[in-house]
């Protein structure tokens, strides 16, 4: 009897370690594989957040000049999709490049080291499903409440978020929920699900406490959706300015340019800061050459103005005239703003470029003739 | 103190990045001095720093700190305006410097970016402009990438 039942017990052993055994390790080995690559997709995205979007959005995601990410609100109303098609498209004309560049392992990785910030917030998965509300009642609830940041046709709030723009009293500036990257990356039904939860940390409140109903919610939905085609919303393709300078040849000589592009320069209300040689710095002072010579001008508002808009635009600010004399030639220069406007990816600067642009051509013109 | 960031943001259609730039976590002071660090370590003389944020305080505008800082190579600064008239604007080298709460952003026009207009690979005639530009790439980047990782 016990010999049986030994024998019993050594079959269903053998069986266990022949049929079950093996089954169980490899799920086990299943398992921690997938953690391990998990983990090293973390730790890739990791990387490439640091290098590609840290230095907008803040080394842990609190947010500069890009959105804050790793809000609770924000982290649990967001798909993957979004993310991903957010990374891939950028924002056009609201300073976030896009990164098509990157592989979809890469972005994959991005969106995982995102999500590792706060793991118990699970990704949220949306239907594309679209939502049938009331487009002109959806617009009369987007004017009397989401405007006021939004803006009109929800082309975003103005300025970037770094502290050198605007006050800490807020964590966001409104996104440009009407932009077409915007619209492509969020369903409806991610973007009722917003407005539904509202955003901490910023005036945006849940509806409720907006006293919206769902029925009004789903009608802002499908205003939103019905701009995906407008043009505030959809950044003008226009080429920029070819022209990498503007340059003027003078017809006076160099002393007499430079004191005419003061005088003009004060005519714009530009305020004269300073003037050198090129080589000031570079060679001993009794080495210095006046074959090439910089003003500086400012206008102190119209710098304020700027900034606010996009830091990132003080590298050519204040107004600079490079006058160059080769041969009998007197040259008088300045970059051209409007062509250098394109690298910042910001629709609302493009104005400010093209009116500096005009300015200096003015002057600079008004200077040599 | 924790590693901050490099780098660089390519435009929206661009081949080429066309701003450089980084974070680092250090505050303006200890970012400022280590940029002027890195710059001279690369090679190139400072000429200027340009205090934005002087000016603007000065004539009653609300500022964080921001600086611009301007350097190059003395013989580059001496041999480029005569044979290339059109780069003058754009020198001396520029990276600007401001403040973010406790860090520091950077931020430098990428010289990739007037590349195309003023020595593009297909014209062997600026070869010698090209190469130049793309040292500026390298070392720019360099320079901020060293200055974002300040230990």
């Amino acid at each position: 009897m016990f010999h049986c039942l030994f024998s019993w017990v050594c079959i269903k052993a053998l069986l266990f370690c022949m049929c079950i055994l093996p089954f169980a390790l490899t799920f086990t080995l299943t398992m921690a594989q997938a953690k391990d690559i998990k983990s090293e997709s973390i730790l890739s995205g990791q990387v490439l957040f640091q290098k590609k979007c840290a230095v907008c959005h803040g080394n842990e995601g609190a947010g500069g000049v890009g959105v804050p990410l790793n809000l609770n609100d924000f982290l649990s109303t967001t798909s993957d999709y979004y993310l991903y098609q957010t990374i891939k498209m950028g924002r056009p004309g609201r300073i976030m490049p896009d990164f098509a560049v990157l592989s979809e392992e890469q972005i994959q990785s991005i969106i995982h080291y995102i999500r590792s910030w706060k793991p118990e917030i699970k990704a949220p998965v949306y239907s594309r499903e679209r939502i049938a509300g009331d487009v002109s009642k959806g617009q009369a609830v987007y004017e009397s409440i989401c405007i006021n940041c939004h803006r009109e046709k929800a082309m975003g709030g103005k300025g970037t978020g770094v502290t050198f723009s605007r006050p800490r009293d807020a964590e966001l500036i409104a996104p440009a929920a009407g932009n077409p990257a915007f619209l492509a990356a969020a369903s409806d039904q991610m973007i009722k699900k917003i407005i539904m939860t509202g955003r901490e940390s910023t005036p945006m409140l849940p509806a409720k406490s907006m006293g919206l109903k769902e029925v009004d919610v789903d009608n802002v939905v499908s205003y939103l959706r019905s701009l995906e085609n407008n043009t505030v919303n959809n950044p003008s393709n226009e080429s920029k300015s070819d022209e990498a300078v503007l340059m003027f040849e003078s017809s006076y000589s160099v002393e007499e340019t430079i004191e005419n592009i003061k005088q003009a320069a004060l005519g714009y209300n530009f305020r004269y800061i300073r003037e050198q040689t090129l080589n000031q710095g570079f060679v001993d002072k009794a080495e210095e050459s006046n074959a090439e010579y910089l003003i500086y001008f400012c206008n102190f508002t119209f710098l304020n103005q700027a900034l606010s808009i996009d830091p990132r635009i003080g590298m050519f600010l204040p107004f600079r005239a490079t006058i160059v004399k080769k041969g009998d030639t007197v040259l008088v220069m300045t970059v051209n703003p409007d062509y250098l406007c394109s690298m910042f990816n910001n629709d609302e600067l493009k104005q400010s470029c093209e009116f500096m642009s005009e300015k200096y051509e003015a002057m600079l013109e008004e200077s040599t003739l | 103190m924790m590693a901050s960031t490099l780098f660089a943001m390519s435009g929206a259609q661009a081949e080429h990045q066309e701003l450089i730039m980084g974070r680092s976590a250090e505050a303006f002071p200890e970012t400022m001095s280590a940029l002027q660090e890195e710059i001279k370590k690369a090679g190139y003389t400072i000429s200027i720093v340009q205090r934005v944020d002087i000016g603007l305080t000065g004539m009653g505008f609300q500022t964080d700190k921001y600086r611009v800082v301007f350097f190059g190579k003395p013989e580059e600064i001496k041999m480029l305006p005569q044979k290339y008239p059109k780069l003058t604007p754009y020198l001396p080298l520029a990276i600007a410097i401001f403040a973010e709460k406790d860090e520091t952003i950077l931020t430098a026009m990428s010289p990739h970016f007037i590349e195309h207009t003023y020595a593009p690979a297909s014209d062997t005639n600026n070869a010698e402009l090209h190469d130049i530009l793309q040292r500026w790439q390298k070392d720019i980047e360099s320079i901020i990438e060293k200055v974002s990782y300040l230990e």
